[in-house]
Protein backbone atom coordinates (compact mmCIF):
# COMPACT_ATOMS: atom_id res chain seq x y z
CA UNK A 1 0.00 0.00 0.00
CA UNK A 2 1.40 3.50 -1.34
CA UNK A 3 2.33 6.00 1.50
CA UNK A 4 0.34 9.25 0.71
CA UNK A 5 2.27 12.15 1.99
CA UNK A 6 0.08 14.84 2.95
CA UNK A 7 2.21 18.20 2.28
CA UNK A 8 1.39 21.34 0.04
CA UNK A 9 3.44 19.55 -2.36
CA UNK A 10 2.04 16.49 -3.04
CA UNK A 11 -1.68 17.56 -2.06
CA UNK A 12 -4.34 20.01 -3.73
CA UNK A 13 -6.91 20.38 -1.25
CA UNK A 14 -10.60 20.82 -2.67
CA UNK A 15 -12.69 23.88 -2.18
CA UNK A 16 -12.98 27.30 -4.03
CA UNK A 17 -12.33 30.23 -2.22
CA UNK A 18 -14.38 33.50 -3.10
CA UNK A 19 -12.79 36.91 -1.83
CA UNK A 20 -15.64 38.88 0.06
CA UNK A 21 -16.52 40.70 -3.41
CA UNK A 22 -17.02 37.41 -5.36
CA UNK A 23 -18.95 36.47 -2.55
CA UNK A 24 -21.53 39.55 -2.73
CA UNK A 25 -21.54 39.37 -6.86
CA UNK A 26 -22.80 35.60 -7.09
CA UNK A 27 -25.71 35.39 -8.52
CA UNK A 28 -28.75 34.18 -6.14
CA UNK A 29 -26.93 34.77 -2.99
CA UNK A 30 -29.76 35.08 -0.39
CA UNK A 31 -29.80 37.23 2.52
CA UNK A 32 -31.76 36.49 5.31
CA UNK A 33 -32.26 38.20 8.89
CA UNK A 34 -33.56 35.77 11.03
CA UNK A 35 -36.62 37.43 13.49
CA UNK A 36 -36.71 35.97 16.74
CA UNK A 37 -37.63 37.58 20.20
CA UNK A 38 -37.79 36.04 23.18
CA UNK A 39 -38.63 36.64 26.68
CA UNK A 40 -36.53 34.78 29.21
CA UNK A 41 -38.06 34.13 32.88
CA UNK A 42 -35.18 34.65 35.45
CA UNK A 43 -36.17 31.66 37.47
CA UNK A 44 -36.23 30.29 41.09
CA UNK A 45 -32.69 32.04 42.13
CA UNK A 46 -32.14 34.68 39.92
CA UNK A 47 -35.52 36.82 40.20
CA UNK A 48 -35.04 37.26 43.49
CA UNK A 49 -31.26 38.15 43.05
CA UNK A 50 -32.65 40.67 40.44
CA UNK A 51 -34.67 42.13 43.37
CA UNK A 52 -32.49 42.80 45.77
CA UNK A 53 -30.31 44.22 43.11
CA UNK A 54 -32.94 46.93 42.96
CA UNK A 55 -33.03 47.28 47.07
CA UNK A 56 -28.90 47.91 46.13
CA UNK A 57 -28.23 44.49 47.78
CA UNK A 58 -26.18 41.53 46.55
CA UNK A 59 -27.53 38.30 47.39
CA UNK A 60 -26.37 35.09 47.39
CA UNK A 61 -27.24 31.44 48.04
CA UNK A 62 -25.28 29.55 50.53
CA UNK A 63 -24.55 25.39 50.79
CA UNK A 64 -24.25 24.02 54.25
CA UNK A 65 -22.98 21.04 53.26
CA UNK A 66 -20.01 22.28 51.26
CA UNK A 67 -19.76 25.81 52.68
CA UNK A 68 -19.64 27.08 49.13
CA UNK A 69 -21.76 30.81 48.81
CA UNK A 70 -22.91 30.98 44.99
CA UNK A 71 -23.58 34.66 43.66
CA UNK A 72 -24.82 34.61 41.51
CA UNK A 73 -27.27 32.47 43.30
CA UNK A 74 -28.09 28.70 42.40
CA UNK A 75 -31.32 26.71 44.09
CA UNK A 76 -29.22 23.59 43.92
CA UNK A 77 -25.10 23.28 44.75
CA UNK A 78 -23.38 22.10 41.48
CA UNK A 79 -20.55 20.07 43.61
CA UNK A 80 -23.29 18.15 46.16
CA UNK A 81 -25.92 18.45 43.40
CA UNK A 82 -28.45 19.27 46.54
CA UNK A 83 -30.16 22.03 47.10
CA UNK A 84 -28.47 24.96 48.64
CA UNK A 85 -29.64 26.41 52.00
CA UNK A 86 -30.21 29.91 52.31
CA UNK A 87 -30.00 33.29 51.34
CA UNK A 88 -27.02 35.34 52.43
CA UNK A 89 -26.53 39.21 51.22
CA UNK A 90 -22.89 40.15 50.39
CA UNK A 91 -22.09 43.63 50.76
CA UNK A 92 -20.44 44.03 47.32
CA UNK A 93 -17.31 44.92 48.42
CA UNK A 94 -14.26 42.56 46.87
CA UNK A 95 -10.91 41.56 44.68
CA UNK A 96 -10.70 42.11 41.35
CA UNK A 97 -9.35 38.87 39.49
CA UNK A 98 -8.49 39.82 36.22
CA UNK A 99 -9.70 42.94 34.28
CA UNK A 100 -9.34 44.12 30.12
CA UNK A 101 -9.86 47.03 27.98
CA UNK A 102 -12.02 46.30 25.07
CA UNK A 103 -11.82 48.68 22.14
CA UNK A 104 -14.63 46.67 20.07
CA UNK A 105 -18.31 45.99 21.02
CA UNK A 106 -20.47 42.95 20.29
CA UNK A 107 -20.31 43.02 16.60
CA UNK A 108 -16.84 43.49 16.26
CA UNK A 109 -17.38 47.58 15.82
CA UNK A 110 -14.39 49.95 17.30
CA UNK A 111 -15.75 51.72 20.10
CA UNK A 112 -15.10 55.31 20.27
CA UNK A 113 -14.79 55.23 23.88
CA UNK A 114 -12.99 51.69 25.18
CA UNK A 115 -14.29 50.22 27.98
CA UNK A 116 -12.78 48.56 31.08
CA UNK A 117 -14.55 44.64 31.81
CA UNK A 118 -13.07 42.67 34.49
CA UNK A 119 -13.98 40.12 36.96
CA UNK A 120 -14.71 41.10 40.98
CA UNK A 121 -14.20 37.79 43.82
CA UNK A 122 -17.09 39.10 46.50
CA UNK A 123 -16.32 38.77 50.11
CA UNK A 124 -17.55 36.46 52.78
CA UNK A 125 -18.09 38.47 55.83
CA UNK A 126 -15.79 40.58 54.37
CA UNK A 127 -12.73 38.19 53.63
CA UNK A 128 -11.55 37.73 50.02
CA UNK A 129 -12.66 33.40 49.83
CA UNK A 130 -10.19 31.37 49.12
CA UNK A 131 -10.21 28.04 46.34
CA UNK A 132 -10.85 27.51 42.90
CA UNK A 133 -14.22 28.37 42.71
CA UNK A 134 -15.49 31.53 44.24
CA UNK A 135 -18.75 33.91 44.55
CA UNK A 136 -17.93 36.65 41.82
CA UNK A 137 -19.51 39.19 39.39
CA UNK A 138 -18.72 39.76 35.73
CA UNK A 139 -18.57 43.33 34.99
CA UNK A 140 -17.60 47.09 33.63
CA UNK A 141 -15.59 49.12 35.88
CA UNK A 142 -14.92 52.77 36.61
CA UNK A 143 -12.13 54.87 37.90
CA UNK A 144 -9.74 52.17 36.41
CA UNK A 145 -7.04 53.50 33.44
CA UNK A 146 -5.89 51.75 30.70
CA UNK A 147 -2.66 51.88 32.14
CA UNK A 148 -3.86 50.09 35.57
CA UNK A 149 -4.67 47.47 33.50
CA UNK A 150 -1.96 46.98 31.44
CA UNK A 151 0.76 47.43 34.61
CA UNK A 152 -1.38 45.24 36.57
CA UNK A 153 -2.18 47.33 38.77
CA UNK A 154 -5.75 46.55 38.86
CA UNK A 155 -5.58 42.70 39.53
CA UNK A 156 -5.73 42.15 43.31
CA UNK A 157 -7.14 45.80 43.85
CA UNK A 158 -10.06 46.30 46.32
CA UNK A 159 -13.11 47.11 44.71
CA UNK A 160 -16.79 48.04 45.54
CA UNK A 161 -20.15 47.96 43.22
CA UNK A 162 -21.16 51.91 41.94
CA UNK A 163 -25.10 51.85 42.35
CA UNK A 164 -27.47 53.46 40.04
CA UNK A 165 -29.93 56.01 41.84
CA UNK A 166 -32.74 53.85 43.38
CA UNK A 167 -35.05 55.71 41.34
CA UNK A 168 -33.20 54.38 37.90
CA UNK A 169 -32.91 50.73 39.33
CA UNK A 170 -34.76 48.13 36.66
CA UNK A 171 -33.85 44.82 38.59
CA UNK A 172 -31.13 43.88 36.06
CA UNK A 173 -27.55 43.29 36.09
CA UNK A 174 -26.98 47.30 35.26
CA UNK A 175 -28.79 48.66 38.33
CA UNK A 176 -24.76 48.36 39.70
CA UNK A 177 -23.33 50.68 37.06
CA UNK A 178 -19.66 49.80 37.40
CA UNK A 179 -17.42 48.40 40.25
CA UNK A 180 -14.63 51.02 41.42
CA UNK A 181 -11.43 50.66 43.45
CA UNK A 182 -12.26 51.35 47.22
CA UNK A 183 -9.69 54.41 47.50
CA UNK A 184 -6.89 54.38 50.33
CA UNK B 1 -0.25 1.75 34.20
CA UNK B 2 -2.74 -1.25 33.15
CA UNK B 3 -5.41 0.59 31.38
CA UNK B 4 -8.66 0.78 33.51
CA UNK B 5 -11.48 -0.39 31.14
CA UNK B 6 -12.79 -3.01 28.86
CA UNK B 7 -13.03 -2.57 25.42
CA UNK B 8 -14.67 -4.68 23.35
CA UNK B 9 -13.01 -3.89 19.60
CA UNK B 10 -9.67 -1.95 19.01
CA UNK B 11 -9.94 0.78 16.96
CA UNK B 12 -7.90 2.41 14.69
CA UNK B 13 -7.79 5.70 12.24
CA UNK B 14 -7.45 4.82 8.87
CA UNK B 15 -8.12 7.68 6.83
CA UNK B 16 -8.59 11.44 6.84
CA UNK B 17 -9.23 13.87 4.48
CA UNK B 18 -9.48 18.01 4.68
CA UNK B 19 -11.09 20.81 2.27
CA UNK B 20 -9.15 24.28 2.01
CA UNK B 21 -10.12 26.20 5.27
CA UNK B 22 -10.87 29.81 3.90
CA UNK B 23 -12.67 32.67 5.06
CA UNK B 24 -15.51 32.21 2.60
CA UNK B 25 -15.98 29.56 0.09
CA UNK B 26 -18.29 28.65 -2.79
CA UNK B 27 -19.27 25.44 -1.24
CA UNK B 28 -22.51 24.87 0.91
CA UNK B 29 -22.22 23.24 4.04
CA UNK B 30 -23.25 19.92 2.61
CA UNK B 31 -21.06 20.41 -0.12
CA UNK B 32 -18.05 20.76 1.84
CA UNK B 33 -18.46 17.81 4.46
CA UNK B 34 -18.89 15.79 0.89
CA UNK B 35 -15.84 16.84 -0.27
CA UNK B 36 -14.00 16.61 2.93
CA UNK B 37 -15.47 12.88 3.36
CA UNK B 38 -15.00 11.94 -0.04
CA UNK B 39 -10.75 12.60 0.27
CA UNK B 40 -11.00 10.86 3.45
CA UNK B 41 -12.73 7.36 2.01
CA UNK B 42 -10.04 8.23 -0.66
CA UNK B 43 -7.25 8.06 1.86
CA UNK B 44 -8.04 4.79 3.02
CA UNK B 45 -9.27 3.19 -1.08
CA UNK B 46 -12.90 2.66 0.51
CA UNK B 47 -15.87 3.15 -0.62
CA UNK B 48 -19.18 4.50 1.51
CA UNK B 49 -21.00 0.81 1.46
CA UNK B 50 -17.75 0.07 3.36
CA UNK B 51 -19.12 1.77 5.82
CA UNK B 52 -21.30 1.20 8.60
CA UNK B 53 -21.87 4.46 10.83
CA UNK B 54 -21.81 7.78 10.54
CA UNK B 55 -20.65 10.62 13.04
CA UNK B 56 -21.29 14.07 12.36
CA UNK B 57 -19.92 17.32 14.18
CA UNK B 58 -20.62 21.05 13.82
CA UNK B 59 -20.81 23.85 16.21
CA UNK B 60 -23.46 26.41 16.53
CA UNK B 61 -26.04 26.36 14.24
CA UNK B 62 -26.53 29.74 14.05
CA UNK B 63 -23.01 30.19 12.02
CA UNK B 64 -24.51 28.30 8.89
CA UNK B 65 -27.83 29.55 9.79
CA UNK B 66 -29.53 26.50 9.18
CA UNK B 67 -30.94 24.59 12.45
CA UNK B 68 -31.23 20.49 12.53
CA UNK B 69 -27.47 21.44 11.10
CA UNK B 70 -26.48 17.48 11.47
CA UNK B 71 -29.30 16.65 9.49
CA UNK B 72 -28.76 19.29 7.03
CA UNK B 73 -25.36 17.92 6.54
CA UNK B 74 -26.49 14.24 6.60
CA UNK B 75 -26.64 13.64 2.40
CA UNK B 76 -23.08 15.33 2.14
CA UNK B 77 -21.70 12.96 5.22
CA UNK B 78 -22.92 9.70 3.07
CA UNK B 79 -25.41 9.19 6.32
CA UNK B 80 -27.88 8.24 4.34
CA UNK B 81 -30.19 5.09 5.34
CA UNK B 82 -26.88 4.52 7.94
CA UNK B 83 -27.25 5.06 11.40
CA UNK B 84 -25.73 8.57 12.26
CA UNK B 85 -25.32 10.67 15.40
CA UNK B 86 -24.60 14.45 15.28
CA UNK B 87 -22.51 15.65 18.66
CA UNK B 88 -21.75 18.73 19.95
CA UNK B 89 -20.01 20.72 22.87
CA UNK B 90 -19.04 23.47 21.41
CA UNK B 91 -15.43 24.35 20.27
CA UNK B 92 -14.75 21.04 22.28
CA UNK B 93 -16.56 19.57 19.05
CA UNK B 94 -13.65 18.61 17.00
CA UNK B 95 -12.40 16.42 19.26
CA UNK B 96 -15.65 14.86 20.41
CA UNK B 97 -15.83 13.97 16.48
CA UNK B 98 -13.61 11.04 16.66
CA UNK B 99 -14.27 10.18 20.35
CA UNK B 100 -17.87 9.24 19.46
CA UNK B 101 -16.36 7.50 16.38
CA UNK B 102 -14.60 5.46 18.95
CA UNK B 103 -17.18 4.31 20.97
CA UNK B 104 -19.46 3.14 18.04
CA UNK B 105 -16.73 0.70 17.09
CA UNK B 106 -14.93 0.00 20.45
CA UNK B 107 -18.59 -0.94 21.60
CA UNK B 108 -19.27 -3.39 18.68
CA UNK B 109 -21.73 -1.59 17.48
CA UNK B 110 -20.17 -1.06 14.25
CA UNK B 111 -17.13 -1.98 12.36
CA UNK B 112 -16.46 1.22 10.59
CA UNK B 113 -17.48 4.77 11.27
CA UNK B 114 -17.02 7.97 8.92
CA UNK B 115 -16.68 10.76 10.74
CA UNK B 116 -17.37 13.94 9.48
CA UNK B 117 -17.24 18.02 11.21
CA UNK B 118 -17.98 20.67 9.11
CA UNK B 119 -18.40 24.52 9.70
CA UNK B 120 -19.31 27.56 7.13
CA UNK B 121 -19.03 30.73 9.29
CA UNK B 122 -19.17 32.95 6.71
CA UNK B 123 -22.60 33.34 6.04
CA UNK B 124 -22.96 35.34 9.21
CA UNK B 125 -22.21 38.83 7.61
CA UNK B 126 -20.63 41.42 7.30
CA UNK B 127 -18.62 39.42 10.72
CA UNK B 128 -19.81 36.54 12.48
CA UNK B 129 -18.55 37.15 15.91
CA UNK B 130 -22.18 39.14 16.65
CA UNK B 131 -23.73 35.48 16.26
CA UNK B 132 -21.67 34.73 19.80
CA UNK B 133 -23.88 36.93 21.47
CA UNK B 134 -26.33 34.31 21.73
CA UNK B 135 -23.80 31.74 23.89
CA UNK B 136 -24.01 34.29 26.88
CA UNK B 137 -26.26 34.25 29.72
CA UNK B 138 -29.33 36.48 28.92
CA UNK B 139 -29.99 37.43 31.95
CA UNK B 140 -26.79 38.35 34.22
CA UNK B 141 -24.12 38.73 31.00
CA UNK B 142 -26.22 40.07 27.67
CA UNK B 143 -27.13 42.87 29.20
CA UNK B 144 -23.34 44.30 29.64
CA UNK B 145 -23.38 43.74 25.48
CA UNK B 146 -20.32 41.83 25.86
CA UNK B 147 -18.04 40.57 22.81
CA UNK B 148 -16.80 36.90 22.52
CA UNK B 149 -13.28 38.54 22.70
CA UNK B 150 -13.96 39.64 26.09
CA UNK B 151 -14.18 36.06 28.11
CA UNK B 152 -10.29 35.09 26.08
CA UNK B 153 -8.61 38.14 27.35
CA UNK B 154 -9.88 38.24 30.63
CA UNK B 155 -8.32 34.84 30.88
CA UNK B 156 -5.00 35.38 29.08
CA UNK B 157 -4.55 38.62 31.35
CA UNK B 158 -5.37 36.08 34.46
CA UNK B 159 -2.63 33.55 33.04
CA UNK B 160 0.07 36.59 32.61
CA UNK B 161 -0.26 37.26 35.65
CA UNK B 162 -0.84 34.12 37.57
CA UNK B 163 1.79 32.73 35.55
CA UNK B 164 4.08 35.68 35.11
CA UNK B 165 3.93 35.66 31.10
CA UNK B 166 4.38 39.10 28.92
CA UNK B 167 2.61 39.33 25.57
CA UNK B 168 5.72 39.12 23.92
CA UNK B 169 5.82 35.23 25.92
CA UNK B 170 2.89 34.26 24.43
CA UNK B 171 3.19 35.73 20.72
CA UNK B 172 5.77 32.99 20.40
CA UNK B 173 3.01 30.57 20.09
CA UNK B 174 1.27 32.85 17.62
CA UNK B 175 4.83 33.10 14.95
CA UNK B 176 5.22 29.28 15.56
CA UNK B 177 2.04 28.00 14.35
CA UNK B 178 1.42 30.64 11.50
CA UNK B 179 5.53 29.46 10.22
CA UNK B 180 4.34 25.61 11.31
CA UNK B 181 1.04 26.10 8.56
CA UNK B 182 3.38 27.03 5.44
CA UNK B 183 3.58 23.45 4.54
CA UNK B 184 -0.10 22.61 5.10
CA UNK B 185 -2.00 22.35 1.95
CA UNK B 186 -5.27 23.78 3.58
CA UNK B 187 -3.64 26.72 5.58
CA UNK B 188 -5.10 29.83 5.27
CA UNK B 189 -3.45 31.87 7.87
CA UNK B 190 0.30 30.61 7.21
CA UNK B 191 2.79 33.60 7.53
CA UNK B 192 6.44 34.17 8.40
CA UNK B 193 6.00 36.91 10.83
CA UNK B 194 7.40 38.24 14.45
CA UNK B 195 6.97 38.77 17.66
CA UNK B 196 6.79 42.44 16.47
CA UNK B 197 4.22 42.06 14.25
CA UNK B 198 1.60 40.15 16.83
CA UNK B 199 2.33 42.97 18.77
CA UNK B 200 1.90 45.61 16.35
CA UNK B 201 -1.30 44.40 14.85
CA UNK B 202 -4.88 45.99 15.52
CA UNK B 203 -5.64 45.52 20.16
CA UNK B 204 -8.94 44.14 19.91
CA UNK B 205 -9.63 43.31 23.75
CA UNK B 206 -6.15 43.85 25.43
CA UNK B 207 -4.13 42.23 26.08
CA UNK B 208 -5.93 40.52 22.73
CA UNK B 209 -4.51 41.67 19.16
CA UNK B 210 -5.60 40.72 16.07
CA UNK B 211 -2.25 38.50 15.48
CA UNK B 212 -3.09 36.63 18.80
CA UNK B 213 -6.12 35.04 17.23
CA UNK B 214 -7.39 32.49 14.88
CA UNK B 215 -9.22 33.71 11.88
CA UNK B 216 -13.08 32.99 10.63
CA UNK B 217 -13.06 30.24 7.88
CA UNK B 218 -15.31 27.76 6.08
CA UNK B 219 -14.14 23.86 6.01
CA UNK B 220 -14.76 20.57 6.81
CA UNK B 221 -12.50 17.86 7.50
CA UNK B 222 -13.25 13.80 7.90
CA UNK B 223 -11.85 10.38 9.24
CA UNK B 224 -12.27 6.75 8.99
CA UNK B 225 -12.56 4.45 11.84
CA UNK B 226 -11.71 1.11 11.62
CA UNK B 227 -12.07 -2.16 13.62
CA UNK B 228 -9.11 -3.60 14.46
CA UNK B 229 -9.31 -6.34 11.76
CA UNK B 230 -10.74 -4.19 9.35
CA UNK B 231 -7.62 -1.66 9.83
CA UNK B 232 -4.95 -4.38 9.30
CA UNK B 233 -6.58 -5.22 5.73
CA UNK B 234 -6.69 -1.62 4.67
CA UNK B 235 -3.68 -0.16 5.66
CA UNK B 236 -0.15 -1.34 6.34
CA UNK B 237 -0.19 1.58 9.20
CA UNK B 238 -2.72 1.73 11.13
CA UNK B 239 -3.04 4.40 13.53
CA UNK B 240 -4.65 2.95 17.30
CA UNK B 241 -7.28 5.53 19.12
CA UNK B 242 -5.51 4.58 22.85
CA UNK B 243 -7.44 6.63 24.96
CA UNK B 244 -10.35 9.23 24.66
CA UNK B 245 -11.27 11.61 27.74
CA UNK B 246 -13.28 14.36 27.71
CA UNK B 247 -15.36 16.53 30.85
CA UNK B 248 -17.28 19.84 31.23
CA UNK B 249 -16.96 22.68 33.61
CA UNK B 250 -20.04 25.13 34.66
CA UNK B 251 -20.94 28.17 32.19
CA UNK B 252 -20.45 30.02 35.38
CA UNK B 253 -16.81 30.72 33.99
CA UNK B 254 -16.60 34.39 36.06
CA UNK B 255 -16.63 31.91 39.26
CA UNK B 256 -13.29 30.11 39.10
CA UNK B 257 -10.07 30.07 38.59
CA UNK B 258 -9.03 30.82 34.83
CA UNK B 259 -5.30 30.40 34.84
CA UNK B 260 -5.92 26.60 34.64
CA UNK B 261 -8.46 24.84 32.65
CA UNK B 262 -8.90 21.92 35.16
CA UNK B 263 -11.67 20.43 32.83
CA UNK B 264 -8.75 19.52 30.08
CA UNK B 265 -6.90 18.00 32.96
CA UNK B 266 -9.55 15.87 33.89
CA UNK B 267 -10.23 14.64 30.06
CA UNK B 268 -6.28 14.56 30.03
CA UNK B 269 -6.49 11.92 33.07
CA UNK B 270 -9.20 10.17 31.83
CA UNK B 271 -7.86 9.25 27.91
CA UNK B 272 -4.21 8.97 29.53
CA UNK B 273 -5.50 6.01 32.12
CA UNK B 274 -6.83 4.51 29.03
CA UNK B 275 -4.03 4.65 26.97
CA UNK B 276 -2.14 3.65 30.19
CA UNK B 277 0.19 6.76 30.13
CA UNK B 278 1.17 7.42 34.01
CA UNK B 279 4.06 10.21 33.31
CA UNK B 280 2.43 12.52 29.67
CA UNK B 281 5.28 14.57 29.75
CA UNK B 282 7.59 11.90 29.03
CA UNK B 283 5.39 9.64 26.62
CA UNK B 284 3.75 11.98 24.55
CA UNK B 285 6.11 12.78 21.77
CA UNK B 286 3.89 15.01 19.59
CA UNK B 287 0.80 17.58 20.56
CA UNK B 288 -2.08 18.90 18.90
CA UNK B 289 -3.26 21.39 21.88
CA UNK B 290 -6.13 23.83 20.51
CA UNK B 291 -5.05 26.99 19.77
CA UNK B 292 -7.91 29.37 19.13
CA UNK B 293 -5.40 32.35 20.94
CA UNK B 294 -1.94 31.74 21.40
CA UNK B 295 -2.14 31.66 24.96
CA UNK B 296 -4.74 29.05 24.83
CA UNK B 297 -2.15 26.43 23.70
CA UNK B 298 -0.22 27.28 26.42
CA UNK B 299 -2.94 26.85 28.62
CA UNK B 300 -4.06 23.76 26.77
CA UNK B 301 0.01 21.87 27.19
CA UNK B 302 -0.42 22.72 30.84
CA UNK B 303 -4.05 21.33 30.90
CA UNK B 304 -2.48 18.17 29.00
CA UNK B 305 0.27 18.07 31.88
CA UNK B 306 2.98 18.11 28.80
CA UNK B 307 4.68 21.49 30.59
CA UNK B 308 4.19 22.50 34.59
CA UNK B 309 1.95 24.59 35.58
CA UNK B 310 3.00 28.66 34.33
CA UNK B 311 6.07 26.98 32.79
CA UNK B 312 4.94 26.59 29.39
CA UNK B 313 5.62 29.91 28.14
CA UNK B 314 9.30 29.52 29.30
CA UNK B 315 9.48 26.25 27.52
CA UNK B 316 8.35 28.02 24.62
CA UNK B 317 11.05 30.71 24.77
CA UNK B 318 13.83 28.12 24.64
CA UNK B 319 11.78 26.45 21.13
CA UNK B 320 11.02 23.30 23.42
CA UNK B 321 7.85 23.13 21.45
CA UNK B 322 9.06 24.18 18.00
CA UNK B 323 8.85 21.30 15.07
CA UNK B 324 12.40 20.59 15.90
CA UNK B 325 12.29 20.57 19.60
CA UNK B 326 11.88 18.11 22.11
CA UNK B 327 7.79 18.28 22.15
CA UNK B 328 6.60 19.47 19.19
CA UNK B 329 3.00 21.11 19.50
CA UNK B 330 0.86 22.16 16.97
CA UNK B 331 3.19 21.17 13.62
CA UNK B 332 0.07 21.15 11.39
CA UNK B 333 -0.06 25.03 12.02
CA UNK B 334 -2.90 24.93 14.21
CA UNK B 335 -5.95 27.23 14.24
CA UNK B 336 -3.43 30.09 14.05
CA UNK B 337 -2.20 29.22 11.26
CA UNK B 338 -4.38 26.49 8.54
CA UNK B 339 -7.43 28.51 10.49
CA UNK B 340 -10.80 28.01 12.49
CA UNK B 341 -14.12 26.41 11.41
CA UNK B 342 -14.32 25.61 14.45
CA UNK B 343 -15.40 21.13 14.57
CA UNK B 344 -13.40 20.95 11.36
CA UNK B 345 -10.41 22.57 13.42
CA UNK B 346 -10.64 20.27 15.91
CA UNK B 347 -10.45 17.05 13.41
CA UNK B 348 -7.50 18.75 11.35
CA UNK B 349 -5.56 18.42 14.95
CA UNK B 350 -6.61 14.80 15.15
CA UNK B 351 -5.40 14.60 11.52
CA UNK B 352 -2.03 15.82 11.61
CA UNK B 353 -1.61 13.50 14.33
CA UNK B 354 -2.51 10.55 12.07
CA UNK B 355 -0.55 11.84 9.21
CA UNK B 356 2.25 12.31 11.61
CA UNK B 357 2.55 8.93 13.89
CA UNK B 358 2.34 7.41 9.90
CA UNK B 359 5.33 9.79 8.81
CA UNK B 360 3.44 11.27 6.35
CA UNK B 361 3.15 14.99 6.88
CA UNK B 362 6.24 15.55 4.27
CA UNK B 363 7.25 19.18 4.80
CA UNK B 364 5.77 19.35 8.34
CA UNK B 365 7.10 16.20 9.55
CA UNK B 366 9.23 16.09 12.99
CA UNK B 367 12.31 15.73 13.42
CA UNK B 368 12.29 13.08 16.09
CA UNK B 369 10.76 9.85 16.07
CA UNK B 370 7.67 9.70 17.24
CA UNK B 371 5.29 6.65 18.87
CA UNK B 372 2.28 8.68 21.20
CA UNK B 373 0.65 11.75 20.19
CA UNK B 374 -2.40 13.79 21.59
CA UNK B 375 -4.80 16.13 20.10
CA UNK B 376 -7.47 18.05 22.40
CA UNK B 377 -9.90 20.58 21.70
CA UNK B 378 -11.32 23.12 23.92
CA UNK B 379 -14.94 25.02 24.37
CA UNK B 380 -18.27 26.66 24.89
CA UNK B 381 -17.34 29.22 28.38
CA UNK B 382 -14.29 28.47 29.19
CA UNK B 383 -15.56 24.51 30.12
CA UNK B 384 -15.42 21.63 27.80
CA UNK B 385 -12.21 19.99 27.06
CA UNK B 386 -11.84 16.56 24.70
CA UNK B 387 -9.04 14.74 24.08
CA UNK B 388 -7.70 12.12 22.12
CA UNK B 389 -4.46 9.66 22.53
CA UNK B 390 -2.94 7.52 19.13
CA UNK B 391 0.18 5.47 18.66
CA UNK B 392 1.24 3.72 15.79
ZN1 LIG C 1 -22.44 22.08 48.32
Amino acid sequence: MARRIYDKEHVKAPGTPLSSKEMYQLPGTIEYTPVAKYRFTTGQALSKFLEELKRGRIAGRKCNNCGRVYVPPRMYCEFCYKPTSEWIYLEGTGTVVTAVVSYIGTARERLEKPEIIGIVKLDIDNKEPQGYDFPGLFHRFCNVSEDDVKTGKIIGARVRPRWKLEEERKGDITDIECFEPIEG
Amino acid sequence: MKPNIHVKDKVAIVGAGLTLFRRRMLETSRELAWEAAREALESANLELKDIDCIVIGSAPDAFDGVHLKGEYLADGSGAISKPMVRVYVGGGTGVMVPIAAWWHVASGLCRTVLAVAEEKMSPAHPHPQGVFAYIWDPVVERPLGPNLLWIFALEMRRYMHVCGASKEDIAIVSVKNKANALNHPCAQAAAKITVEDVLNSEVLVWPVHRLDVSPVSDGAAALILAREDIARKVTDTPIWVEGIGWTLDTTHWYNRELAYPRYVEYAARMAYKMAGIERPWKEIDIAEPYDPFDYKELHHIEGLMLAPRCQAWRLAREGYFDRTGELPTSPSGGLLGVGNPIAAAGVMKVAEIFWQLRYEAGERQVKKPVHYGVAQAWGDLMQVGTVVVLSN
